[in-house]
């Protein structure tokens, strides 16, 4: 039985391991063996592990990577995420990806796509366009069939064919990890003493570089365990961190929100293993079925269109009232289009819900964090005092 | 600065911009409606077949930019909480309601009875319509065009923008104005849209004659204003065009340059460039003029494509009439993937035997400029031609740096020289 403390060493190993020696090696166990990276918020990771092959989540550099080919790539107004994930690609430690997909974000991953095809020919890469519309017989119908195509694209690349079953046991498998990840979405939302965000942030990103049936027993345990040990209470406040789903916020910014009082109930970070709120049902057309999921029971986040104004931000304040969440913090990285031009319409819908929030951006290697501490302590000052 | 010196086609122009402003904020009298949309996936013969008008967000804050009141409506945004990393056109325009929406014939902007948010190469669009829906509270007809991610279009791509044509934009349309949609009139619309087409073309083109009787940047923003904005399909673009040819013509064959704003034929050229993104609008004149000071006359331009790639052959088809919709969006320049680009503007480089390619990387637009840098290097690995980068915005004028660019642009020019002397012949 392993501990927390254990589990969450295990996965910072991961995180830290810009190498990615795991999902080398779980390549060179087998041979012909695919790995797959793709970017954020959202790619159907079913489709990639019915092709037998490893989704592996590229979520940039974090702070410990120096970029230094990178930069010559983007102009200063640019994020920071396109530079330091081409300072991967460059300096070889993506060398055994075998393909990139490129999810529609916004129009520097759309573009960092372009420039993926340029710098690594041999490398097969897909940008992966989701429907904005969420008529199924609309956008549905695009979207199974934009599906199928990758779908083709992934046989291609691994030379075997992707049957209809294949895809059904990878959705039963994904749908039981999504069900564990909400699971301890909801025991952290119940008990945050008991399961640190830092933790839970990491037990979810070292989810992203290992197999699924691997990563789903990894929450089983965790569950256990964080339901095992005893953690002292400490008088925080409740919150729910929103804009951080592209871009990675450091860890120790993470960390820094927690010291400064606030218990993070609800977040939206590394968003792929929580995009889709319901199962996706395992009968019929499976291709229809993820298309189904993802115009019916999918999160609203930037880069998705919202249909109704009324409907805009709702499923924010849900989020915060099922959750208990007292407060929002609006964390962006800078630059972050999605993010940012989203802040005033999001804020605006939980002042009128008389839900308090504070804003502030990062990048993925900011180093102060006495700013944010300070900023988060306030806040979290301030709910206790007058919320 | 002295009075702009205006062609005739430039006049004709200016009266129809007003016209149709005059038509904009004359709604509430004349009954009519009124749409926003955008320029690229700009549907204006669509809009025409329910008797909408067509007011464009990005025209408005391009006017107000070069009118110098975009700053201000630029930092009213930030005041209210839009960031300062953000696209300049949307705070312009958010700004610009803040303080009384203000057309630019002085009259007050009405709400939009629709927003068209035709979704064509630019995220920002998405969310521009997002916030101007949250204060206007009237209709939002979204049409989804997928990106070119692989290069070219698809069939699954081209049969999903015309089924939310037929189920959406047009069934919302119909509501909006209350008039039934006849594809008979829309074929006629596309009808004069061809022929625009054929003429913007040839005046671009013209461009690849020694010297240039066009500017296809500076110059350039003047001749796609019709086609790219409100007039497209009208008989009115037409005349247009048939002048603005004539106008070319005539500097052909009088060997002249073209007109600049100071009244003068640019005549002594020296280097002929190929520019890469949107001009700054808050300094346009001063910006030219750096260009024609040193003898620079840009021959083919990538801006001059953002509403339509008619130079590689697209014309609507009133035979096709949806179909040719589709293929118009899907084509606009900024919804075609980076190695399309590099092949397009290594194109121009070679057959409008350019010295090379300067881009001007716009803070304000990541649809232009993530990759630039990458583009930059690949056109001149490619054309064996330097490349140069300067950095504005579209309407914030904090981020001209007059003294910067002109720097910039003559060390540019100085590499050019060099590299002549190294090749031992000019381009």
């Amino acid at each position: 039985m392993s501990s927390t403390a254990e589990i969450t060493a295990r996965c910072q190993a991961l995180f830290e391991d810009l190498n990615f020696s795991a999902a080398r090696a779980w390549k060179a166990k087998a041979p012909g063996r695919k790995v797959i990276g793709f970017l954020p918020v959202y790619v159907p990771l079913e489709m990639i592990h019915a092709a037998g092959c490893l989704p592996l989540g590229i979520f940039g550099g974090g702070d410990q990577m120096e970029v230094i080919h990178g930069d010559a790539y983007y102009q200063s107004y640019i994020c920071r995420i396109p530079r330091s994930t081409i300072e991967l690609g460059v300096t070889g430690r993506l060398d055994f990806v075998d393909g990139m997909i490129f999810p529609f974000v916004c129009d520097v991953i759309r573009n960092l796509s372009g420039i993926w095809k340029m710098m690594f020919p041999n490398v097969w890469s897909k940008f992966f366009d989701t429907p904005q519309n969420f008529d199924p017989s609309i956008g549905g119908t695009y979207y199974v069939q934009e599906l199928q195509e990758l779908r083709e694209g992934l046989e291609t690349l691994t030379g075997r064919k992707i049957s209809d079953d294949d895809i059904r046991r990878s959705i039963k498998l994904y749908n039981e990890n999504r069900r564990l990840v909400r699971e301890v979405y909801a025991f952290r939302a119940r008990e945050p003493w008991r399961a640190p965000t830092s933790e839970v942030y990491l037990l979810m990103r070292a989810g992203l570089m290992m197999e699924v049936e691997e990563h789903n027993q990894m929450l089983r345990d965790y569950l256990d365990a964080a339901a095992r040990e005893d953690r002292p209470k400490r008088d925080n406040v409740r919150v729910a961190i929103y804009g951080s789903f592209c871009e990675q916020p450091p860890l120790n910014l993470i960390k820094s929100v927690e010291m400064a009082g606030c218990y993070v109930v609800e977040d939206d970070y590394a968003l792929v293993n929580r995009f889709l709120t319901e199962d996706v049902p395992t009968d019929g057309d499976p291709l229809e079925a993820l298309a189904l999921a993802y115009l019916k029971y999918s999160v609203e986040t930037s880069c998705k269109y919202v249909p109704k104004e009324e409907d805009k931000g709702r499923f924010h304040v849900e989020a915060v009232r099922k959750c208990g969440a007292e407060g929002v913090i609006y964390a962006t990285p800078s630059f972050c289009d999605p993010a940012l031009l989203d802040r005033p319409m999001i804020t605006h819908r939980l002042a009128d819900a008389g839900i308090p929030y504070i804003a502030f951006k990062y990048a993925e290697n900011s180093g102060q964090m006495q700013p944010i501490r300070e900023q988060a302590g306030t806040f979290a000052d301030s709910l206790k005092l007058w919320s | 600065m002295s009075e702009v010196i205006k062609e005739k086609s430039m006049l004709l122009q200016k009266e129809m911009i007003a016209k149709n402003y005059d038509a904009i904020t004359s709604k509430h009298e004349t009954g009519r409606k009124v749409s926003s949309t955008f320029v690229p996936g700009n549907l204006n013969e669509l809009l025409m077949c329910f008797g909408i008008v067509n007011n464009l967000p990005e025209i408005n804050a391009i006017q107000n930019g070069m009118r110098k009141v975009s700053g201000n409506y630029i930092m009213e945004a930030e005041k209210h909480g839009h960031s300062e990393d953000v696209c300049t056109y949307v705070k312009a325009d958010i700004g610009m309601m803040g303080k009384g929406n203000i057309a630019p014939n002085g009259k007050p902007f009405p709400d939009p009875d629709v927003l068209l948010l035709s979704y064509t190469g630019c995220y920002t669009f998405m969310k521009w319509f997002e916030l101007l829906r949250e204060q206007y509270k009237c209709p939002t007809l979204m049409l989804h065009v997928p990106y070119e991610g692989d290069g070219h279009s698809t069939k699954n791509m081209r049969d999903y923008i015309v089924k939310q044509l037929k189920e959406v934009i047009i069934p919302g349309l119909e509501q909006v104005s209350g008039v039934k949609f006849d594809i008979d009139r829309l074929r006629e619309y596309l009808k004069n849209s061809a022929k625009a087409e054929d003429g913007l073309v040839w005046c671009l083109e013209q461009g690849k004659i020694k010297p240039s009787p066009i500017d296809a940047y500076f110059g350039g923003v003047y001749y796609i204003g019709p086609m790219f904005t409100a007039f497209r399909g009208t008989p009115e673009s037409i005349v247009y065009y048939d002048e603005l040819m004539k106008e070319v013509q005539a500097r052909i064959d009088n060997k002249q340059g073209p007109v600049t704003p100071d009244g003068t034929p640019f005549n002594d050229q020296k280097y002929r460039l190929v520019v890469e993104g949107p001009p700054n609008w808050t300094n346009f004149r001063e910006f030219w003029k750096m260009f024609y000071d040193e003898g620079a006359v840009v021959v083919a331009s990538s801006y001059t494509k953002v509403g339509g790639m008619y130079d590689l052959g697209f014309r609507h088809d009133p035979d096709n009439p949806l179909e040719s919709l589709a293929d118009y969006c899907l084509g606009c320049y900024t919804n075609r993937n980076l190695p399309t680009r590099v092949d397009i503007l290594a194109k121009y480089v070679e057959e409008y035997e350019a010295d090379g390619l300067l881009i001007n990387s716009i803070k304000s637009c990541n649809s232009f400029s993530a990759g630039q840098l990458m583009i930059m290097k690949e056109v001149e690995k490619r054309t064996g031609k330097p490349g140069a980068f300067v950095e504005s915005d579209l309407v914030d004028p904090r981020y001209f740096s007059a003294a910067n660019i002109k720097n910039r642009l003559e060390s540019y020019f100085q590499m050019i020289e060099q590299k002549r002397r190294g090749t031992g012949k000019a381009a």
